[in-house]
């Protein structure tokens, strides 16, 4: 029996294959018709057997491209399509494709093809189809044609046309298709001069595997890589970069990141996932990298090969290669070539270059495995612009323009379901990504077609992000939603969860830096009790004064400083033999009167800079941090392995603020005298990390969980930049499942501020929908 | 002092104690209620009148360098000064709390008295009240000033143009670490002082080396960083400057270090940022070093066309940051 339908198709169908995958589809089962784009989703009109269409529809699902995702398929009768055959429709008039993806990481196809001597693009650097290859850090403008990328100026051979033209070929339709015929072409170059050489890739290998640093011009921006096992390159490359602690990343392909690293099924999922992350995994004791790559870390951040460069290099070298971000310390990554070749001058002794220009700066994404999965901790190249989705009764909310804020800047735009969380652009206080931003924003406005109806933004009215948001809701005319930072923080989490509005409240447990509280002071270890719209402070830490502001957070002795004489009293700080040669040489006096007089000491409760205090007092963070993170890092790291009972913290009630609130207070003072006590007995420092850590995820999830039968909610939500420590989340989750609590955990959009956009959306698009409702 | 409504105790004290600081300098007319000025000798100086009111606040009143007097009458000069004034005469009015030391009332009156005469600006008419003990803190002081401004001179926040060179006339943030350092009892051994001073007379100079200056302005509160800020957002146009370009002393450095300030933010009572075209910017250079209150200048920056309305800092380091305005206190931002 014949029948005809229209089935549409939502999701990510489009500029991912779809639809040679339907045509292809189509003409295996016999079914005739078409299939077009419309807006941002795939229509099909189709006729043939019933027993046929049934299972084309199921096919659609099942067999869908590997970059395709399928969010909803309607299907309904329709009248018979004119005509036999099946076509591909040309995208309506005035339609714009929306279908603009991440960058994917080479796919099998394409590597066999690189790989086989007869073939066309035998050893080509640049080989890719409509399952891989360069994406969004092409696209220079709209519609999403080769036209408006960066591939504009290479014109196509004859082969390479009748492959784009012909729908049954892999590159149907892949912009960035190319061949060495008409296709960019690779070079070496030395201060401007290109390197004669018969074979850029072997030279380049050969200066790699003869200890020079090279700068390799990427897909979204440049690397500098150096051979992973030369402790002199990777020395020459931390002092050029003037980057002497912070670990760097590694380019290794599968077989030798096993012998790296302890790979799982988690593990090996995240490495070979078409975003091709960096992500961070259990170093094996006695490799052949060199120390300096990770010092003190025990956790490595390694990729595997990307590109079809990034193949034949690696494969040509023989080595697992540094491959780190290709800048000067403090600046973001360059990713024009002129930048490039101005500020890694003095640092890179040869450049591999290409000719295909980059469009948009996208740092490599980085995801660790917590709790079972990967997580996000950096959303760059291979994971942005892919949308995220906010729960089913958002499916009417307002277009909201989120700001995020100020460290790990990203933003977030929505409409309905739909929220585009932006690539990592950095810190804003320095300029160039403070550009970025506000460049990204246009570009990603103008691909998501974005009219903002609000713009959310951190209450902090410091943060860069804050003040432009603010003047953009001025100059449009938009209301303007702040919103508490921790707030942010759980609500990313409950909407990725796809926790909806009536779903009601949960318990929130914020770990985090810092971030400006409801009542004026800073925040940052906190219990609330929040639903989307609305949210209460139920416990935090007992805050201490932050001598010096941000100072706090890069000299960890000025936290250490407070927690001690918040626990032990200054005179017992003073007298104890260990802490004298702690704090011997510092500031201590100046330290204590700013403290007294409240000058440039705000009280807070930072979950991180208690952490940055413990590694202070175990000897594991310098004076001064050289980056962010560092102190807690390297704490984790030590306490990795060991068990240990948990350090104690005591629980009071009291008045938190102006407002007269009643709070509850977790007290670190029993935690700081029981390790003061261990250290002084010569415990090891691995076991004293256990304790405080096994210490930490208890009082917190013991008090979130007798707040949360306290007040009858039965979900617990956890995020915070301190949340990326796995062995803090493992030890949560576990105490707090073992309470009976639903647990929800962060983990597409970031735990630290990378995410905290997605979560400003949530709770300003929630906010809007409610007032709407009100307003009736 | 005991507090009144302008009753004997009140004429007792405006007469014992700021009369007869300011009398010597002949403008304060002996019982009544206005000074008065002669049209005629004014117009002589130029083609403008400048009004100028400020009000001090300082705790603690004494610092190293100054008290509330001094500041109260250089900032006012200095406020007619930056914007091309030459400075006339003064006024001061001043809030006692009740319970405050005649003797500390004098030795403010005094050290105004000797500004203004140092200034050759004299104080010319005056107020004083009382007001109950926590009414106000201590002292308050508000000063007004009239100058008269050069003929011809068109300056202002708005007329910084590309390529433009931007100059202090020395040593950065030493009041507000003064005042910090005064304040917290910071047990640092320093001997950092306030640079508070009349900066008419350094103008003068600046103004007769440069005469195509775009703007100046004192420094004052926000500090440079405030100042450049204000430039860049009026004059629509980008503003860098060089950290290792910024003459700031190595023990206020050391001071903001461990205070986690930023000299830049830190409040001047005797600097200013002045912007020239490039080629005045090494007469006026010359100029100001030539003075005895311009001998640390230096050119710290530029004007440019890129980033209009923002403050661009290239770091020692060589990396980059932007400088904001302050929005309330300096809070922490580092998550
Ligand atoms: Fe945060
Ligand atoms: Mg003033
Ligand atoms: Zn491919
Ligand atoms: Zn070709």
């Amino acid at each position: 029996m014949e029948r005809a339908e229209e089935i549409v198709v939502r999701g990510i169908v489009q500029g991912v294959g779809f639809r040679p995958f339907v045509y292809r589809l189509a003409l295996r089962h016999g079914l005739s018709g078409s299939v077009r784009n419309a807006g941002d989703r795939v229509a099909i009109h189709v006729a043939g057997a019933a027993d046929a269409l049934e299972a084309f529809a199921r096919a659609l699902n099942t067999e869908a491209p590997p970059l395709a995702r399928i969010n909803g398929l309607e299907r309904r009768p329709a009248a018979p399509p004119e005509g036999a055959g099946f076509a591909i429709a040309e995208s309506g008039a005035g339609e714009v494709s929306v279908g603009i993806v991440p960058d994917v990481a080479t796919c099998p196809a394409c590597r066999a093809e690189m790989g086989d001597p007869a073939a066309r693009r035998h050893r080509y650097a640049f080989t890719n189809c409509t399952d891989c290859g360069p994406r969004f850090s092409i696209v220079a403008g709209l519609p999403y044609d080769r036209p408006a990328t960066t591939m504009a100026g290479f014109l196509m051979c004859a082969d390479c046309r009748s492959e784009y033209d012909d729908p049954a070929d892999r590159r149907f339709h892949a912009q960035p298709i190319a061949c060495p015929a008409c296709g960019p072409r690779l070079w070496l170059e030395r201060e401007g001069a290109v390197l004669p050489s018969a074979d850029p890739i072997v030279e380049a290998a050969r200066l790699l595997t003869a200890g020079a640093i090279l700068a390799v011009k990427g897909i979204g921006g440049f690397h500098l890589a150096c051979d992973a096992t030369s402790a002199v390159a990777v020395a020459a490359l931390r002092a050029r970069k003037q980057r002497p602690a912070k670990p760097l990343a590694v380019m290794a392909d599968l077989a030798a990141a096993a012998a790296l690293c302890e790979l799982d099924g988690a593990a090996r999922a995240a490495l070979t996932h078409p975003s091709a992350p960096i992500v961070l995994l259990p170093l094996r004791p006695g490799t052949a990298l060199a120390a300096g790559v990770a010092p003190g870390q025990r956790h490595l951040g390694l990729m595997l090969p990307y590109t079809p460069l990034h193949h034949l290099l690696l494969a040509e070298a023989g080595l697992p290669l540094v491959m780190t971000s290709g800048n000067r310390s403090s600046e973001p990554q360059a990713f024009r070539d002129a930048a490039a070749r101005r500020s890694l001058a003095g640092i890179a002794d040869a450049f591999l270059m290409h000719d295909r220009p980059i469009a948009r700066r996208l740092d490599d994404s980085v995801v660790r495995i917590a709790a079972g999965r990967a997580r996000v901790m950096r959303r760059g190249r291979g994971l942005a612009p892919l949308p995220l989705t906010l729960p089913e009764d958002f499916e009417n909310a307002s277009a909201v323009l989120a700001m995020g804020a100020e460290v790990k800047s990203a933003f977030c735009l929505t409409r309905g379901r739909n929220a585009l969380l932006s690539h990592h652009l950095g810190d804003l206080d320095e300029p160039a990504t403070a550009d970025a931003f506000g460049e990204a924003h246009a570009d990603y406005a103008a691909i998501f077609r974005h009219a903002p109806e609000a713009v959310a933004v951190d209450l902090h009215p410091a943060y860069r992000a804050s003040r432009d948001g603010a003047d953009l809701a001025q100059e449009h005319g938009l209301p303007l939603v702040a919103v508490q930072h921790h707030h942010a923080h759980i609500a990313a989490v409950l909407a990725e969860a796809g926790w909806r509005r009536d779903q009601g409240t949960v318990i929130g447990i914020a770990l985090d830096g810092l971030g400006l509280g409801a009542d004026g002071t800073l925040w940052g270890a906190e219990i609330l009790a929040c639903d989307y719209r609305a949210m209460t402070r139920l416990a935090r830490l007992a805050p201490i004064p932050l001598a010096g502001g941000d100072a706090a957070a890069r000299e960890p002795f000025r936290v250490l400083l407070a927690h001690l004489d918040a626990a032990l009293g200054r005179d017992a700080v003073d007298a104890h033999p260990l802490l004298a040669r702690r704090f011997a040489g510092r500031p201590v006096a100046t330290l204590r009167a700013m403290m007294d007089k409240g000058l440039n000491a705000p009280p807070a409760s930072s979950a991180g800079r208690l952490f940055d205090a413990m590694a202070r007092l175990l000897g594991l963070a310098p004076e001064r941090l050289s980056f962010e993170g560092e102190a807690a890092m390297a704490l984790e790291a030590t306490a990795l392995g060991h068990r240990a009972a948990p350090y104690p913290f005591a629980i009071r009630t009291t008045e938190g603020g102006p407002d007269g609130a009643v709070l509850q207070e977790i007290d670190p003072g029993p935690l700081w005298r029981a390790a003061l006590d261990d250290l002084a007995a010569g415990r090891p420092p691995g076991e004293i990390a256990a304790a405080f850590h096994a210490g930490v995820a208890d009082a917190f999830a013991d008090a979130a969980a007798d707040l949360a039968q306290a007040h009858g909610i039965g979900a617990v939500a956890l995020s915070g930049g301190v949340m990326q420590n796995a062995i803090l989340m493992e030890a949560m989750e576990r105490r707090l499942a073992g309470r009976g609590l639903a647990v929800l955990l962060p983990a597409e959009a970031p735990a630290n501020d990378g995410g905290l956009a997605f979560g400003q959306a949530a709770v300003a698009a929630a906010r809007l929908m409610a007032s709407q409702a009100a307003e009736g | 002092l005991a507090h009144g409504g302008g009753g004997s105790a009140m004429r007792d004290l405006i007469d014992g104690v700021f009369r007869a600081a300011f009398a010597d300098d002949g403008a304060l007319p002996a019982a009544e209620d206005q000074a008065r000025f002669d049209l005629a000798a004014l117009a002589a100086k130029g083609d403008r009148l400048a009004f100028t009111t400020d009000g001090f606040v300082v705790d603690p009143l004494f610092f190293p360098g100054g008290d509330i007097g001094t500041l109260a009458v250089c900032g006012t000069i200095n406020d007619l000064a930056v914007g091309g004034a030459v400075p006339v005469a003064l006024s001061c009015a001043a809030i006692v709390e009740e319970g405050l030391p005649v003797e500390v009332l004098r030795r403010v009156a005094a050290s105004m008295a000797q500004a203004a005469r140092a200034a050759g600006v004299p104080i010319a008419t005056g107020d004083t009240k009382v007001v109950a003990r926590g009414a106000c803190d201590k002292l308050f002081v508000t000063t007004t000033g009239i100058g008269v401004v050069r003929a011809g001179l068109d300056i202002g926040i708005d007329k910084a143009r590309p390529g433009d060179v931007i100059l202090v006339n020395g040593l950065l943030g030493d009041h507000g670490a003064a005042i910090l350092n005064a304040r917290g009892d910071l047990a640092l051994e320093t001997a950092i002082e306030s640079d508070c001073a009349a900066l008419d007379g350094l103008v003068a100079a600046l103004i007769a080396s440069a005469p195509g200056i775009r703007m100046m302005r004192d420094a004052t509160r926000g500090g440079v960083a405030a100042v450049l800020n204000e430039l860049a957002e009026a004059s629509r146009v980008g503003v860098s400057v060089r950290e290792l370009d910024l003459p700031i002393r190595p023990e206020v450095t050391g001071f903001c270090e461990i205070l986690g300030l930023d000299p830049l933010y830190l409040a001047n009572e005797g600097k200013l940022v002045a912007v020239v075209p490039a080629e005045e910017a090494d007469a006026a250079l010359a100029a100001l070093r030539a003075h005895p209150l311009g001998r640390g200048a230096a050119a710290i920056g530029r004007v440019s066309d890129g980033r209009p309305g923002r403050v661009v800092m290239e770091t020692r380091f060589g990396g980059a940051r932007v400088v904001d305005m302050l929005v309330g206190d300096q809070l922490p931002r580092i998550c």
